[in-house]
């Protein structure tokens, strides 16, 4: 459900850390909780974004969420597909389903993120 | 009932529906009056004869759940019984075919009705000034969150923040923003009521307005409501009500005696204007005789022959809101309703509604979660909590009902109650209809235990099976596009 | 009447099972001091005597079935065939509401989607809305969409879009951060003729334009060369909107071909008679890239579980019932049912019928406007009339009207009370009901209506 190899934040999403670069996505229970994905609001490429702010949206039939960004940087890539196969959120969330590639500003931000232990404690508290 | 296509697939070439005069016959074509490259090439309109027009209207709306159909519990909106001689006193050609730019003096009986209905809904309402121009409810917010906002300008008091109670209908806030305040939630106690203290707490300076909702959402009248004006009015703050369930209070109190300083009314839920499917409703506006001067623009005035006129003269005013008078037709049809009801009538209104709602809720209350039990008003919310064990969710509860034959409650609302289901009677039902539904309820809640498929699987009585959101909402398919 | 069922037997049963002794015990939350106010309203009268009251405040008027009207000015007098109004008193559209369940409401549901499609086709743009209050608050709505994608602040009004458009518009916008500039876009020449000048355009539009609103035809009637300024607007990554009258789109080309990003109007007068303004219904239309931005309802086609075609409310996320304080806007209405009245007339006309309605007012209007009008009044510009156009006189409009009522004529709108330097201008509107017979009457009582 939740893959060692990534780090997570309080607002259920992931993070693939290559480097200086960042793959973000929401979590499997993100996607289950929302429903079927209808729709994902990003930023454009080259858009700056700040830990903690909103970055864009995702829209399930009758629900918002805010994606929060989980680190400060600059937006480098889109996952184009979810335009026309949001569903890809909902069928392979940590895979085909990721959202954006941010470049980061500070590598110390990482230290705030959580395992997929400490996520997956946080995932239980809140289904019990 | 089989399905009935979209009208263009019913079009045939050179086919007309309508009877129009004859063009005249000068021998000159329409690019001969208007510059060619005006014109458009072509009109992809579908081309059916009248019987066709008529018969795919008339099928599609038999595919429609109406109040005339049988009972419409919707909580909030108060689908109650829309009187024939509305629908006629709003034809009448002398009201109907009135062009809203005609001089004052043509048109007196329209002025005189807006007048005698300011009048009428301010004495209900206990307000001294009143505007009919509001189109719907939502518009009526709008405006009277305006009018406090203009007030306070006035004054040089800016006041940034709204504050509004976790059971608001969605159209609160949205407001709020859209007047460019911002909202602060303030939460509702145990009782079912705004939570006086966090009020207190919240409160301030820079609070512009607390909007209140009486009875709130979960059916409940809010019975302090004067210390939340008090403590409001003593921070120069102003209160605004959304008055979406007036029909709970006709008669039994005005809510400007509450001390509440603005309020819509929605007189197509209240005052039985029809909802025609989603609109036009109509929305009067309330408000006490400080924001006067700031209501829209025009306004029925005396006019200088003592007859009555068109007034834009207010230099406070916020403004237009509308093109002309307001929703005029539904105007028509609220004071025919008000004339045919009286005082005594408008009474027995409210007290109906809350009797049937109360009958509800004791009929009901041993199979479905009450939340706050205790005597409610206009509307009942109960909460499917104890179903969900079962795997049946409130909505499937709702589909499973129009196999009843009833139409669904509100569900999932207010936010604040898990599961909600809130059913609205109004007025409109007998007792024998009320009984029908308990049944129905009751056998849906056993049903739940023993056999949970069937409401999962439901509706199977209808034109159509539960459909694909999701697909409509990820691929939209907004309008009719030809077959290639 | 109250209407209602529930006899003083079945209360005393009801309060019986609730364990209330009485009605009163059912209010008790409401504070003592306020509850059960005496209401001093007029006394009921009966269902006879309520239509007899009501058919004597008609008698107050002066309505258009008994006089020849040349009013317009945005709200027009068409004939409305008989059986949209027969439709409209079927109690499963009137007495339903927003088709919140689709399964109980189809019939609403396809009939918005119908309507959707007729003003896709009306406008030449991708998608449309189930409806706004009216074409006012449609404009109002219009320039909000723009100021939300654009990210910019200030928007461009032509002073010839309809002067209650543009006075909702303001009041909708006054709470944001943002300007509303109108430009003069016309002019008046020294020998009384209105022409054209849409310069003042070029000068306007910058960074800070999100967009330009222009109405065709205008407000006076004509049809502005409106190329050089949807141009800069688009240059300048501004939004064009569009006003434009639904009938004469009958034969017009429609918004989206000459550059508009967005199409709204009124369409109270295919619907039925004025009403004395209201319920009127705005058409909302735009291009594919706004779709999730547009206000108010969308009904969207789908497949059930069996795979039969049926239709939604959609997107819904846009909505303030699930967006709250985000919501760009509070609208939870559509005007349903006049919106329906206008969609199965529209269905009637359909291609031919509707450049039929459409050819009959500009026929009519061009009649007039190559008539010989009697000494002292003349058309009052050259610019390319479609089916409304000034009239300069030789005195007051307001007076001039005041005379002409004596005669059962309504001669047009004043133009004075929205431009003081026109208070010599009728403008006048045409329809199917104002044909040669209707021209004649007026020229013939036009002359005694100057002195």
């Amino acid at each position: 459900m939740y893959p060692d190899e990534l780090s997570y934040t309080r607002e259920h999403e992931w993070i693939r850390v290559d480097g200086e670069e960042c793959t973000i996505g929401i979590t499997a229970y993100a996607q289950d909780e929302l429903g079927d994905v209808v729709y994902v609001e990003l930023p454009a490429v080259g858009a700056a974004v700040t830990r903690n702010d909103p970055f864009g949206a995702v829209e399930s039939v009758k629900a918002v969420s805010d994606l929060f960004a989980p680190l400060t940087g600059e937006v480098t890539a889109l996952n184009d597909e979810l335009d026309a196969a949001p569903e890809l959120v909902n069928k392979d969330p940590y895979g085909a389903g990721w959202m954006v590639k941010i470049r980061l500003n500070d590598t110390d931000e990482l230290a705030a993120l959580m395992d997929a232990a400490a996520y997956e404690g946080l995932v239980n508290e809140l289904r019990s | 009932m089989t399905t009935q296509p979209p009208i263009y697939e019913l079009s045939s070439p050179g086919r007309v529906g309508v009877d129009l005069p004859a063009l005249p016959e000068d021998g000159r074509e329409l690019a001969d009056l208007l510059p060619a490259t005006e014109l458009r090439d072509d009109l992809p309109l579908p081309e059916v004869s009248q019987i066709d027009v008529v018969r795919h209207y008339v099928r599609l709306s038999q595919k429609n759940f109406s109040i005339d159909t049988d009972m419409y519990p919707l909580g909030s909106c108060t689908m109650k019984y829309n009187p024939k001689v509305n629908e006629l006193t709003g034809r009448l050609p002398g009201l109907a075919a009135v062009h809203p730019l005609q001089a004052d003096e043509q048109v007196q009986g329209c002025l005189e009705l807006l007048s005698g209905l300011e009048e009428m809904i301010g004495e209900i309402a206990g307000f001294p000034a009143v505007s009919l121009q509001p189109a719907a409810g939502a518009q009526g917010e709008f405006v009277g969150m305006m009018l406090i906002r203009a007030q306070q300008l006035r004054r040089e008091d800016v006041r940034m923040k709204v504050l509004i109670p976790a059971s608001a209908h969605g159209t609160n806030p949205a407001t709020a923003s859209m007047c460019g305040y911002e909202s602060v939630s303030i939460p509702n106690g145990p009782d079912g009521e705004v939570d006086i203290e966090a009020v207190r707490a919240a409160m301030g300076p820079d609070v512009a307005a607390v909007m209140m909702t009486v009875p709130n959402t979960l059916g409940l009248f809010e019975s302090r409501i004067q210390e939340v004006c008090d403590l409001a009015h003593a921070a120069g703050a102003l209160v605004y009500c959304d008055g979406a369930n007036m029909n709970a209070m006709l008669g039994r109190v005005r809510p400007g005696n509450l001390g509440i300083d603005v309020m819509h009314l929605n007189l197509h839920k209240t005052f039985s204007t029809p909802h025609g499917g989603g609109g036009p409703g109509a929305g009067a506006l309330c408000a006490s005789a400080e924001l006067d001067p700031y209501l829209p623009v025009p306004r029925v005035v005396e006019g200088p022959d003592g007859g009555f006129a068109r007034s834009s003269d207010f230099p406070h005013s916020i403004g237009r809101i509308q093109g002309h008078m307001g929703n005029f037709g539904n105007l028509v049809r609220a004071y025919t309703y008000i004339r045919s009801l009286g005082a005594e009538g408008l009474r027995e209104i409210a007290d109906i509604a809350v009797l049937n709602a109360n009958y509800l809720r004791v009929k009901l209350q041993d199979v479905y979660d009450l939340p706050h039990d205790r005597i409610c008003m206009h509307e009942v919310v109960f909460s499917g909590r104890r179903q969900k064990a079962h795997g049946v969710r409130t909505l499937d509860i709702a589909k499973r009902l129009i196999d009843f034959g009833f139409h669904p409650p509100t569900v999932y609302f207010p936010l604040i109650v898990e599961e909600a289901l809130m059913i609205e009677p109004t007025e409109t039902e007998s007792r024998e209809t009320l009984d029908r539904f308990i049944a129905a309820m009751r056998t849906i809640a056993a049903e739940v235990e023993t056999d949970p498929q069937r409401s999962l699987d439901a509706p199977l009585s209808t034109p159509v099976g539960r459909l694909d959101e999701a697909t409509a909402a990820r691929k939209p398919d907004l309008r009719y596009v030809p077959p290639a | 009447m109250s209407y209602v069922p529930n006899t003083a037997r079945d209360q005393r049963l009801m309060l019986e099972a609730i364990g209330a002794p009485d009605l009163d015990s059912l209010f008790e939350d409401i504070p003592a001091d306020v509850r059960d106010p005496t209401l001093d309203l007029p006394p009921a009268l009966s269902e006879m005597d309520v239509v007899a009251h009501l058919q004597d405040l008609a008698s107050r008027n002066q309505d258009l079935t008994r006089q020849i009207s040349f009013l317009g000015a945005g709200w027009y007098d068409h004939y409305v065939p008989a059986f949209v109004d027969q439709m409209l008193l079927r109690s499963e559209y009137y007495t339903a509401y927003t088709p919140y369940q689709p399964e109980v409401s189809q019939g609403t549901l396809q009939t918005i989607y119908e309507f959707q499609s007729f003003i896709c086709d009306l406008t030449g743009l991708d998608v449309a809305n189930a409806s706004m209050y009216d074409g006012g608050s449609a404009l109002a709505e219009a320039t909000a969409l723009a100021l939300n994608a654009t990210r910019r602040t200030q928007v461009l009004v032509a002073d010839t879009v309809d002067p209650n458009h543009r006075r909702i518009a303001a009041t909708y916008l006054e709470p944001l951060d943002v300007s509303l500039e109108v430009v003069r876009n016309w002019n008046l020449a020294g020998d009384g003729a209105l022409g054209e000048d849409m310069a003042p355009f070029a000068a306007a539009i910058d960074d800070d334009t999100a967009c330009v609103v222009l109405q065709r035809p205008n407000f006076f009637g004509w049809l502005e060369d409106v190329e050089a300024v949807v141009k800069a607007a688009h240059a300048a990554g501004a939004l064009v909107i569009v006003v434009a009258d639904p009938v004469t789109l009958g034969v017009l080309q429609p918004p989206g071909e000459i550059g508009a990003d967005i199409a709204v109007g009124e369409l109270r007068h295919l619907a039925g008679p004025p009403s004395f303004g209201g319920p009127g219904a705005g058409y909302f239309a735009t291009t594919r890239q706004h779709v999730r931005r547009i206000p108010g309802r969308i009904v969207g086609r789908t497949t059930d579980g069996q795979g039969r075609p049926g239709y939604v409310l959609t997107l819904q996320t846009r909505e303030q019932h699930i967006r709250r304080e985000r919501a760009s806007s509070n609208i939870c209405t559509n005007e349903a049912l006049i919106a329906l009245a206008a969609t199965i007339h529209l269905a009637g006309l359909g291609r031919n019928g509707l450049r039929h309605l459409a050819e009959l007012s500009i026929r009519h209007a061009h009649a007039a406007i190559e008539a010989q009008w009697p000494k002292g009044y003349a058309v009052a510009t050259d610019r390319p009339l479609v089916r409304e156009f000034p009239v300069h006189c030789p005195a007051p409009a307001l007076e001039i009207n005041a005379r002409l009522r004596q005669q059962e004529i309504i001669g047009g709108f004043d133009l004075g009370g929205e431009w003081p330097e026109l208070s010599d201008y009728l403008l006048c509107a045409f329809t199917e009901k104002t044909g040669p017979a209707a021209i004649a009457a007026l020229h013939e009582a036009l002359p005694a209506a100057a002195r």
